[in-house]
């Protein structure tokens, strides 16, 4: 069963700013891999329960106790722009 | 005494409590070895000259004074550069990290500091921890110390490279679909997965939280033993950190494989498996029968869909565990009108194609109206594969299967061909679904010379039986080869 993939929409969603070439030649490696990943549809899994954690564990909590985290200046040091203490970015929003 | 960069940590703990030796001067040795390698193997993205240098003569003091904190301290260790460290660059292989000094040391490396290790600097691997070879690393492949044309398996290349060669005494890797176990066996060294759980992924750089678990590379068998005892243990920062009484990992080291039943899963130990790899693996089956172990097939059908589960479920996890990687807080930047823009381009030019492709491939699959045939199917699939384990270990103490189909391929080799390089993960890929411990162990190598290991997988927190029947297999095995570079008169 051959797999279409809308490429260009999986890319926006990703956050993946790719050429259109680059889309291109991943589309179908996309495809190719899809179909071998795809055999999971042929295994019966009526009443199987999905897996997403192989601990069985529940409510991994720590008591609500304020500590040091991490240092700000030091973490402000790696920004790629800041000002005032902020993180800053370009514009969400384009003008009208 | 020989050059103390070829002592196993064992050997190394008493020459340190001994006249013998200093933390210093085994650095030193293992400096120079990796002075003589680097240039054929780049196994190292970073040595942090002054850090281990500093620890080292911490260690000396602290052997001085009586202050004795096991058998890790003054030990050179080196770090996947997936595991951040404080003030050291860190940039898990990818341009998307070039020049980020983490604000945090990971857990494992508090630990390891905390025992009085070393840590001698950041190893290869591939971008993000996503491959088989340490091919897809943003700063160029590392090679195999054993044949330089080709690769130290992956993702943790680099680590397996470092220590086969002798520029650390041991290494810690991180294991999601095979990454310490496979590149061990590639590299002739010992190379361990524990229990999801038992080690902290706090610090790890995440890749599929699911799946994810750092482990020992070294060795011996016993050095493994040394190095988990140092870096597992709850961790109240890590979530998924295993709360309940761990046993002794230990416990059973030396017992033998007497009367144990030795399950081999047929699923595992037929497609692509290289005849000397196959005849290797049955070599060790009649010395395990041998010396009192019973040998049983098994059958475990849903194994052979586990490649499948995992190239939807890794990929899904890691969709989600990349997007902080947006160029808004650390990390490269590249320019854009809009947020979106910016974070388009940056995400494009800082990931490589491995990267992209596996960020495509999870999106995709968790997307609306596709997530129920994809990642929801999986997840059912990784539900079998977790069963047919229980029911395999109702009737065998331990499963057993060669490590990797085949030993060290060419460089380039399978580069063009994404599904070739996945396939070398089929044996490991399957406890990583399941969250059960395995350990690779080197008992021979082929006929041009390439190591072969050997797995052995246990029932999740049965640690000290993996270990034992480990131990028995590298009794059995008696492999002491090591590769031409692990010497100390220079490149072969």
């Amino acid at each position: 069963m051959p797999i279409d993939i809308d490429i260009a929409k999986v890319a926006r969603l990703a956050r993946l700013g790719l050429s259109a070439e680059e889309l291109a030649a991943y589309g179908s490696q996309l495809e190719g891999i899809l179909e071998h990943a795809a055999r999971v549809q042929a295994l019966p899994t009526e009443g199987v329960e999905p897996t997403a954690h192989p601990l069985p564990m529940v409510n991994a909590h720590r008591s609500d106790e304020v500590e040091p985290t991490l240092d700000r200046d030091e973490v402000l040091a790696q920004a790629p722009d800041h000002v005032d203490g902020f993180f800053r970015v370009p514009a969400f929003l384009e003008d009208e | 005494m020989s050059d103390p960069a070829d002592l196993t940590i064992a050997e190394a703990a008493t020459a340190l409590r001994s006249d013998d030796l200093t933390a210093v001067e085994l650095l030193a040795a293992v400096r120079r070895r990796a002075t003589m390698t680097e240039a054929n193997i780049h196994a190292y993205l970073t040595i942090d000259a002054e850090g281990a240098e500093a620890s080292a003569r911490a260690a000396d003091d602290a052997f001085a004074s009586g202050d004795d904190r096991g058998p890790l301290q003054g030990i050179p260790i080196a770090l996947k550069d997936n595991m951040v460290t404080r003030g050291l660059e860190t940039t898990a292989s990818s341009q998307i990290l070039a020049g980020w000094h983490p604000p945090y040391d990971a857990t494992v490396v508090t630990r390891l500091r905390d025992a009085g290790a070393v840590i001698v600097g950041k190893t290869n691997l591939d971008e993000f921890a996503m491959g088989s070879s340490t091919e897809n690393s943003a700063y160029g492949t590392s090679r195999n110390p054993w044949d330089p044309e080709r690769v130290p398996g992956g993702s943790s290349g680099g680590s397996a490279a470092a220590v086969a060669v002798g520029s650390a005494l041991a290494a810690l890797g991180s294991d999601t679909g095979g990454s310490v176990r496979q590149p061990a066996s590639l590299c002739g060294v010992v190379g361990m997965k524990p229990t999801y759980g038992l080690v902290s992924r706090y610090g790890l750089i995440a890749f599929a939280s699911s799946l994810d678990q750092i482990g020992p590379i070294t060795r011996t068998v016993a050095d493994a033993l040394a190095v988990l005892q140092g870096i597992s243990g709850h961790d109240p920062e890590d979530a998924t950190s295993y709360r309940g009484e761990l046993p002794d990992f230990g416990s059973q080291i030396d017992r033998g494989v007497e009367g144990l039943k030795i399950g081999v899963v047929s699923e595992l130990s037929a497609e692509g498996t290289e005849p000397a790899v196959g005849a290797e693996f049955r070599t060790m089956l009649e010395r395990l029968e041998g010396a009192g172990a019973e040998i049983k097939e098994l059958s475990l059908p849903s194994t052979a869909y586990a490649l499948s589960a995992y190239y939807l479920i890794a990929p899904a996890e890691c969709s989600a565990n990349l997007a902080r990687f947006d160029g808004v807080r650390f990390g490269l930047r590249l320019d854009g009108e809009t947020v979106e823009e910016m974070m388009g381009a940056t995400r494009a030019a800082g990931f490589g194609p491995e990267v992209i492709r596996r960020i495509l491939l999870g999106t995709y699959a968790l997307s609306a109206g596709y997530y129920d045939a994809f990642y929801g199917q999986a997840q059912k699939v990784r539900t079998l594969v977790i069963d047919d384990f229980k029911q395999a270990y109702e009737q065998a103490d331990v499963l057993v299967t060669p490590t990797s189909p085949t030993t060290a391929f060419k460089v380039g080799e399978r580069t063009d061909d994404p599904l070739a390089m996945y396939l070398s993960d089929l044996c490991t890929i399957p406890s990583n679904l399941s969250g059960d411990p395995g350990i690779s162990v080197p008992t021979g190598v082929d006929d041009a010379g390439l190591p072969i290991g050997f797995q052995v997988l246990a029932p999740a927190l049965a640690e000290p039986l993996m270990f034992r029947v480990a131990k028995a297999v590298e009794d059995l095995a008696g492999f002491d080869a090591r590769p031409a570079l692990a010497s100390s008169e220079g490149a072969a």
